[in-house]
């Protein structure tokens, strides 16, 4: 340590300076405030020197170096094109070369305006051309995605979008083909390009060769007015930069937050704004007669909504709180059922969790980065990191990119726990896992069992355990928590929607108060209660699914539905109907669906990009979002309908202003010092495996429930006997279903989202190889899945090794297949997958 | 004060009396303007009818009194209206706003935009005094064909048919293209799809 310098001096255009060692010329002379000019360098990715256009002179060297492939010595003498004439010329004569087969048609080019092209030639090329011949011409655009065009005219050659596939998102299908004046970014012959990720190499491509088609001709810099926005898809809390142009919004672009998102997101949160638009929104109040919606003025829709529930209130009141909505909008909800509806019957989760489970993600509630919550760079610096049910590249697509970087850059050793891993397969060491073996899969790795079990016992640094919503029903969540504790490391848990984390601070759910406090705890309550000014319900509250249970056995008077479409989040769709239909139902949404025509009242609510407010991502991190687009309508801030409904039922939530709602939240968002009132996940501390908390489904088909442990590449390793194959087993007697949603879904975030629409796969069954050759079938053939209750579907068929054997994966909410609504959430099912005969079809 | 003095100053009157008039009647009679007098916008098109508006709101960007509106969208095969890739699908001038400095039509990298000697430009609305592109068009050329034109039956526009001759050295490069055009042909059968958008 003490002999290696831990900075280096340099000299830059006369200006000493000294930088760590390994600093790139580019970063330093940037210190400075010298932006040397460059087209390939990109502080994310790795140095490649494919442009030419940074040269600077270095004292010393014959020729001119580029700037942003040398690292500093110590001593160096550079001269940028501020001091140096050979740098000038240098960089002049490079831009005029890349101009040469330039089409130059920035008039109608999307990068018109912001392109590094046109402003750095401006800034430092020559001002005249000299060329005179025919220009290279290509075929222009070339769809290379549903939302990646390419002009191979402008394109520079700079091997950013190559390097971001590869390096970044590791999906090297974008390439630079032949050589010379002929070089070309294109993709493979027969793979489509095909990522999550691919808005990322439009927004960093220097020219105008990516474009996206949602974005094509839309506007230019100068129509656009930008907000700093939070995506509200999912829970990685990327930072985005909402744009828009006359009150609509025209492109979201990853805004750089190095804590979080680096300089990325993915295509969901990019394109997946247009539902603003959408001929379903609802913009005005509309009311219930004879079986038919009609419009209201807000006073008689607010009246009828108050009258409504004083009527049915005897009954009692149910809140349901959707993911997507902000903090303030689930504070104020909780407030609305606790304050003036006198219940704990409020929950923003859709899905049912054990009680193990719902302590351990209560055990998350009001704690962020600052109160030793782990986070995205914590994940780079960790000793191992254990992914619990959770498939990050559908669920969370940032978190998914964060472990790559710590997997394949700082070598942080991945374990995935669960029955899909999906694509952490290729870093991460997986344990799969049949739904309900998760517990006894991590007691194993907890005993440091098999080489994944030793990854995590030896070795310096902690263990960071990230734990999906889905183990709240698997037993992953709870005992996720206890391997954490097991091993003194931290647990956090990753919820999949942008809104869960923060409902479940604010105290969206029936047993907590805000910040993680136990209804239960009459202190705790005695202390809101008084800052309230109200009595508050001491009594259990029913959870989502039990709200809706209870509403269609008539025994809950009134539902409000704040964001929630009961039909595809609370299903089977017969249950949600009789819900609908037998209780009073306040729908706050925007849009119309199949839930909310069936509304009683239906008050029409902000979208994303109308709204203020905050969103809370899975480290706990509080990221406020801003309005991009005035008000659609006469739609509403949901924080602010739920002041008023309290207001005319005589209450006084204490909102009256902006500000207020997130005020009262800051206030209470924090996990009271003292953690007595923390429920721990018991039992704690136990490395001993606990038994699963569901109990195991019956028969173990194959051999042990708990798979194999596949290394990466390298083939696999046995935990336990790994699945036999044959020998005795029944031939076909069902598969363990394994179901969520993926990245691209039917959701109604992505209503109009036409490109991520036409990129949105049909639904379809996956199974592993061993399964699939047992059951005679083979990827793309067609099945029939029976999934009981004479509930069928015919689906085609994908063989993966990365769904485990025994599990039979089928995504929740495709366009042709809402599973949700045809099964309800989260089921327990074991499904029959059969062959069809197709018919030439 | 002199009667000199009064005689002087009315001499002024007298003489003005018979000088030659310059008031018309102005509604039935018009003077000509100067020719270059900034006067209502023209989008102009070409011989063949195609507008030569490219929608690229550059016009929109220069107007010091945000008078342009501007939406680009894209040409396809199947229905054409200006030469590239883009046009302009809407086009407004405010005329409430417009001051007429010809700043936009400096801007205008087609030659798109120009202004008319035309000034009789009122409205008893403010709406109409907004110009949408169908105010604003030149006359569809005698035989020309009114856009949108379909690449089936008119044929892709070559950059040769509009703009300044394509190439100074054409026959020096021709082997070279040759290669290149060769090269580019194999390379779109081996790799990449079908062009999915507007030929060049
Ligand atoms: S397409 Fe853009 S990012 Fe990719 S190499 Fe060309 S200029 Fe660079
Ligand atoms: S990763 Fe999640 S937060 Fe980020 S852009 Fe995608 S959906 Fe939005
Ligand atoms: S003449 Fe001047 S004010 Fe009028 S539209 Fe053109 S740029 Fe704008
Ligand atoms: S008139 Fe000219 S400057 Fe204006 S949008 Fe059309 S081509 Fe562009
Ligand atoms: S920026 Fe240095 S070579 Fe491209």
């Amino acid at each position: 340590m003490a002999d290696k310098p831990t900075t280096v001096k340099i000299t830059i255009d006369g200006q000493e300076l000294e930088v760590p060692p390994g600093t790139l010329v580019i970063r330093a002379a940037e210190q400075l405030g010298t932006i040397v000019p460059r087209f390939c360098d990109h502080r994310l990715l790795a140095p490649l020197g494919a442009c030419r256009q940074c040269l600077v002179e270095v004292a010393g060297q014959r020729k001119p170096l580029t700037a942003c492939t040398t690292t500093v010595t110590d001593g160096m003498e550079v001269k940028t094109q501020v001091t140096s004439e050979v740098a000038r010329a240098g960089q002049e004569g490079n831009l005029e070369l890349l101009l040469i087969n330039h089409p130059l048609d920035c008039p109608m080019c999307d990068k018109g305006g912001e392109c590094p092209l046109q402003d750095q030639t401006l800034a430092h090329g020559p001002g005249e051309t000299r060329f005179v011949e025919t220009k290279r011409h290509y075929q222009k655009p070339i769809k290379i995605s549903e939302t990646v065009l390419l002009d191979r005219e402008r394109c520079v050659l700079c091997a950013r979008c190559t390097r971001f596939s590869s390096e970044i998102a590791g999906d090297p299908f974008i390439e630079l083909f032949e050589r010379g004046a002929l070089e070309q970014v294109a993709i493979y012959e027969d793979e489509p390009y095909e990522s999550h990720y691919s808005g990322n190499v439009v927004q960093i491509c220097p020219v105008g060769a990516l474009t996206s088609p949602s974005y094509r001709f839309q506007a230019r810099p100068f129509d656009l007015s930008s907000a700093d926005g939070v995506c509200n898809h999912c829970a990685a809390g990327c930072n985005l930069r909402i744009d828009a142009r006359r009150g609509m919004v025209t492109r979201q672009l990853a805004r750089d937050n190095d804590d979080v998102n680096e300089a990325w997101n993915c295509d969901r949160g990019r394109y997946g704004f247009a539902y603003a638009q959408s001929p379903n929104r609802v913009l005005i109040p509309h009311l219930s007669e004879d079986g038919k919606l009609r419009t209201a003025s807000w006073s008689e829709a607010l009246r009828r909504a108050a009258d409504g529930i004083r009527a049915a209130k005897g009954k009692g009141v149910g809140v349901l709180v959707g993911g997507h909505l902000t903090d303030q909008d689930a504070y104020a909800l909780q407030k609305l059922a606790r304050v003036a509806l006198g219940t704990n019957n409020v929950d923003a989760r859709s899905w049912s969790e054990d009680e193990e489970g719902a302590a351990a993600a209560a055990s998350v509630a009001g704690r962020g980065p600052e109160d030793g919550m782990p986070t995205y760079r914590d994940l780079e610096a960790a000793r191992a990191v254990v992914v619990v049910d959770l498939d990050p590249h559908e669920e969370s697509p940032i978190l998914w990119l964060r472990l790559r970087k710590a997997a394949m850059r700082r070598g942080v050793p991945v374990v995935a726990v669960g029955s899909r891993p999906g694509r952490l397969a290729e870093f991460a060491t997986v344990v799969a896992t049949r739904p309900g073996g998760q517990a006894e899969a991590l007691g194993r790795l907890g005993r440091g069992d098999g080489d994944a079990g030793k990854l995590l016992t030896e070795g310096d640094g902690e263990v960071i355990v990230l734990a999906g919503w889905r183990g709240g029903a698997t037993g992953g969540l709870a005992a996720a928590a206890r391997l954490a504790a097991a091993l003194g490391g931290r647990f956090a848990w990753v919820p999949r929607r942008a809104g869960d984390r923060g409902a479940l601070d604010a105290g969206a759910r029936p047993g907590l108060l805000p910040g993680g406090r136990p209804v239960g705890d009459a202190a705790a309550r005695g202390e809101l209660a008084e800052a309230w000014g109200a009595e508050l319900p001491d009594g259990p509250g029913l959870d989502g699914p039990a709200m809706v249970a209870a509403a269609a056995a008539g025994e809950l008077g009134v539902l409000v539905l704040a964001g929630v479409d009961l039909h595809r989040d609370h299903g089977p769709r017969e249950l949600a109907a009789q819900a609908l239909e037998r209780a009073f139902v306040i729908a706050v949404d925007h849009e119309v669906n199949d839930t909310t025509s069936q509304a009683d009242v239906l008050l029409p609510g902000v979208v994303h990009a109308e709204t203020e407010g905050t969103f809370t991502d899975w480290e706990g991190r509080v990221q406020a979002t801003h309005r991009a687009v005035p008000v659609g309508g006469a739609a509403q801030e949901i924080w602010d309908l739920a002041a008023q409904l309290a207001a005319r039922l005589g209450t006084d939530l204490g909102f009256a202003g902006p500000g207020l709602a997130a005020a009262e939240l800051e206030r209470f968002r924090k996990r009271p010092p003292g953690a007595a009132a923390v429920p721990e996940p018991a039992p704690p501390a136990v490395p001993e495996p606990a038994p699963p908390a569901v109990p195991e489904p019956a028969p173990p088909v194959h051999g042990a429930p708990t798979g194999r442990v596949a290394a990466g590449e390298d083939g696999g390793e046995s935990l336990s006997t790994p699945p036999s194959s044959g020998a005795g087993e029944p031939e076909n007697d069902g598969l363990e279903l394994v179901t969520y949603p993926l990245l691209l879904d039917a959701a109604s975030m992505l209503a109009r989202a036409a490109d991520l629409n036409r990129e949105t796969p049909g639904a379809f069954v996956e199974l592993h190889p061993d399964d699939a050759g047992r059951l005679g079938l083979a990827d793309g053939a067609s099945a029939e899945v029976d999934f009981g209750e004479e509930r069928t579907a015919r689906l085609p068929v994908r063989v993966a090794p990365t769904v485990a054997p025994g599990c039979a994966f089928v995504p929740a909410n495709q366009p042709d297949l809402a599973l949700g609504a045809l099964l309800g959430p989260s089921p327990a099912l074991r499904v029959k997958v059969t062959a069809v005969e197709e018919a030439a079809a | 004060m002199m009667p000199s003095e009064i005689l002087k100053g009315l001499s002024v009157t007298f003489r003005s009396m018979f000088r030659k008039r310059n008031t018309v009647q102005y509604p039935e009679e018009k003077r000509p303007t100067s020719p270059r007098f900034h006067g209502r916008h023209q989008l102009n098109r070409y011989p063949d009818g195609l507008e030569r508006c490219i929608g690229c709101e550059l016009c929109a960007y220069a107007c010091p009194a945000d008078a342009i509106y501007v939406q680009g969208a894209d040409n396809t095969p199947e229905a054409r209206y200006s030469v590239g890739e883009r046009y302009a699908a809407i086009y407004q001038i405010n005329y409430n706003r417009c001051i007429f400095c010809g700043l936009c039509i400096e801007a205008c990298p087609t030659r798109a935009l120009t202004m008319t000697n035309e000034y009789e430009l009122s409205s008893p609305t403010r709406q109409g005094l907004v110009y949408d592109k169908p105010d604003l068009l030149a006359a569809v050329p005698a035989g020309a064909k009114p856009p949108p034109h379909t690449d089936a039956t008119d044929g892709p526009p070559a950059i040769a048919r509009y703009g300044p001759q394509a190439s100074v050295s054409q026959e020096s490069v021709e082997p070279v293209w040759a290669l290149l055009r060769e090269q580019e042909s194999r390379q779109a059968d081996r790799e990449l799809p079908a062009d999915e958008g507007v030929a060049k």
